[in-house]
């Protein structure tokens, strides 16, 4: 059978058209990804920068015997209801710990009140005309500055904005995240290395390798179910602490790394193990004098992709209690504490107007560790990958 | 050399996991979303002016809070929760079979429950009538009970605005919601002949009420967007977002600190936390915070509390509660009911 060239000349044309549809489509797909991507997060440093910065405000402090028992009278009235709380409670303590303050009094710069922050950065306050008068003035003086915010990468969380940090929960998410590691890294390790170089391949290792992959896919929050009815109610675990949240995350993690690790070993060619099965090794010296250093850079790779997940997971750890209020930085594995993207989420429901840019700040910091843990997967890929 | 590290790290982690089960300085809470930015901020003040550690507070709800409070004495429960209602009496109950039976009751102030709108809105004035013929499943149409059929404000009275229904609110997990349903629904519903007496407390559930999360900012960004919409949630975040939301006045009372404490206005709750005094010798500091939270600088009228949104008790009320808590009055079934 044979066709006209106009009838081909047509059909190519279609099929020509067909795939510039093609291409456009996929095109508009990844545009409107990318303006999502951009949207959020220009949002996110929109409303987020401003966390980086915090009003400061020069006033007289003066250190007496009045101020050691009523830390407000430490300054000037019109001052008062302008500086933080959080600073004049500390007032008493500085004085025990420096008896040379006694009796001076002194211009220095202290933290400013929220309110007074929010005026500043220009977003709605509650304060009164008077105290926005009274901030207009010291601006003009230059004694009203918003300068860099060390304290939110120094302290914990606090009901006051001004004085809320994310650095409790940032500890708390290296506590969390070393118990993961140190329980899922080994065991996740080795099953891989059993399934893939010891076991017969039969029904049993076959359900076991589906029941991993489904594992995988289990929505997170089930492990933390699971996490409050093993380690809390039976083992006794302590509640909201990095123990018992690293070991949580740790199950949710646990299939992730066999999964990479499995892949790993695959990729490492069956003719190197028969090398050195031909100069005599025994199957545990091939595994790991030759497969498992060869293979490292996956594992790695793949360990650091669900170090990466289980930083950003909130749900499990709702149910174990570590989405709770926590100011102090935690300094053992068994003291409570939380992680950053819980913090995140208790600063999304604060009634203050200051704390969405804590939010959104943390978020910040969330997510550059997290591009960083990636950039740091994709770098070491890159320098160790070998081809076969 | 290897091995000796190895062996001191397993030892360190059996340490770590038993020196916990020791007495405890840390005082653990746990309940009521309402109450927790309370609870937060004396607890913070707590762990800054004292030498003990800050207290980890818990925000599950009311009836988590109470569900874990009254699974048990000893390690691993919690200390005290915090509730934005009172103890059920099945919850006592439950207690005392768990062996919970010494408790002590401290009301701590009030909390008003907004009916909100973007204030781009003229003002507004409803009865709890017109809010539970807005809201409820079935309401009377000719002394038959007959599916909601209100779609606008004006169908239920041509007073009221010419605009849609909906009601952004708490889900029913949430202690505002019970507190909303008892003190608008019920109230209401209880003088309807067309219920024969009895309270009616179902929601419709065809779009109107928008079950919007216990994030109760979440329902104040809806609001802002759906200008025609109300909002259910906690006076506190009112206040703090007094430049985009209005509250609508219920029963001719608007949402004033005042008309709350006074009892004016109809729809406030009491807030409450519980302690459990068997705790008091393994946890030290319990009491000492109690006593904190009950202190005029806390839940007095220039307490610190009232600067985020606390509304307090009237001064006999307060001296009252604070006298409960000094001398750990014993709670009974018969208070509850």
């Amino acid at each position: 059978m044979s066709q006209s060239f106009d009838e081909i000349t047509a059909q190519l044309k279609r099929r020509h058209r067909k795939s510039a549809r093609l291409k456009w489509m996929s095109m508009g797909a990844l545009i409107l990804a990318a303006t999502f991507l951009v949207v959020f997060i220009g949002d996110m440093l929109v409303k987020g920068l401003p966390a980086f910065q915090q009003a400061q405000i020069q006033v007289e402090v003066s250190y007496t015997e009045q101020s050691m028992q009523i830390p407000p009278a430490a300054v000037s009235d019109e001052a008062r209801s302008l500086v933080s709380r959080g600073y004049l409670r500390l007032i008493p303590g500085r004085m025990r710990d420096n008896p040379e303050l006694m009796g001076t009094t002194r211009m220095e710069w202290v933290l400013a009140d929220s309110e007074v922050d929010q005026y500043l950065k220009g977003h709605y306050t509650r304060l009164s005309e008077s105290h926005k008068r009274a901030v207009d003035r010291l601006k003009e003086a230059g004694r009203a500055e918003l300068k860099f915010n060390t304290r939110f990468f120094t302290s914990g969380d606090s009901k006051m904005p001004e004085l809320a940090g994310i650095a409790s929960a940032a500890v708390g998410t290296v506590l969390t995240l070393i118990v993961t590691m140190a329980v899922c890294f080994p065991i996740g390790v080795m099953t891989a290395v059993y399934l893939e170089e010891f076991a017969p391949d039969n029904r049993l290792t076959q359900i076991i390798e589906i029941n991993i992959n489904n594992l995988a896919a289990v929505p997170s929050i089930l492990f933390g179910l699971l996490g409050l009815a093993i380690y809390i109610n039976f083992f006794g675990v302590p509640r909201s602490t990095p123990l018992v949240g690293g070991l949580t995350l740790a199950l949710m993690t646990l299939p992730v790394i066999i999964i990479a690790t499995r892949t790993a070993l695959r990729s490492v060619p069956d003719t190197i193990r028969q090398a050195a099965f031909g100069v005599g090794c025994s199957r545990w010296q091939v595994v790991r004098d030759h497969v498992l250093p060869l293979s490292l850079p996956g594992i790695m790779t793949g360990s650091i992709i669900g170090l990466a997940q289980a930083m950003g997971e909130t749900a499990p750890l709702i149910i174990i209690g570590m989405v709770a209020f926590i100011p102090d930085v935690s300094t053992s594995f068994s003291n409570a504490a939380t992680v950053m993207p819980a913090q995140i989420f208790t600063w999304a429901g604060e009634p203050e107007r200051a704390f969405t840019e804590k939010t959104a700040g943390g978020i910040l910091v969330l997510l550059a560790v997290l591009i960083s843990l990636n950039a740091c997967a994709v770098w070491m890929r890159k320098k160790f990958e070998r081809r076969w | 050399m290897n091995r000796i590290l190895k062996t001191t790290a397993v030892a360190a982690a059996v340490m770590g996991v038993i020196g916990v089960a020791q007495a405890r300085e840390q005082v653990r809470i746990v309940g009521s979303s309402t109450v927790y930015p309370f609870a937060s901020y004396v607890a913070e003040e707590f762990g800054a002016t004292t030498q003990y550690p800050t207290p980890v507070i818990e925000s599950t709800g009311s009836g988590g809070g109470l569900r874990l409070f009254c699974n048990g004495v000893g390690e691993g429960t919690p200390d005290i929760t915090n509730a934005s209602r009172r103890m059920k009496t099945s919850e006592f109950e439950r207690c005392q079979e768990n062996g919970v039976t010494d408790i002590t009751e401290a009301k701590i102030g009030y909390d008003g429950i907004a009916f909100a709108q973007s204030n781009s809105n003229e003002q507004i004035n409803l009865t709890r009538e017109q809010i539970f013929k807005a809201l409820a499943a079935k309401v009377p149409q000719d002394g038959q009970l007959v599916d909601n059929p209100y779609k606008n404000w004006s169908d239920i009275d041509s007073s009221l605005p010419d605009r849609k229904i909906t009601v952004y609110g708490p889900p029913t997990t949430s202690g505002t919601r019970d507190a909303f349903e008892e003190l608008v629904m019920e109230a209401a519903s209880e003088d309807m002949e067309a219920y024969g007496g009895e309270a009616y407390t179902d929601i419709r559930s065809d779009g109107a009420y928008i079950d919007a999360g216990e994030n109760d900012n979440l329902i104040v960004q809806r609001l802002t967007e759906n200008t025609d919409a109300f909002g259910i949630f906690g006076y506190s975040f009112l206040e703090e977002n007094a430049d985009s939301l209005s509250g609508a006045s219920v029963d001719g009372v608007a949402p004033e600190p005042e008309a709350i404490s006074s009892g004016d206005y109809p729809v406030s709750r009491s807030m409450f936390f519980y302690i459990k005094n068997q705790h008091a010798e393994e946890v030290p500091p319990m009491h000492e915070y109690a006593n904190l939270f009950m202190s005029e600088q806390m839940i007095g009228p220039m307490g610190y509390l009232k600067g985020i949104g606390l509304i307090p008790l009237p001064e006999e009320d307060r001296a009252e509660a604070r006298q409960e808590v000094e001398s750990h009055a014993k709670l009974e079934l018969s208070d509850l009911k």
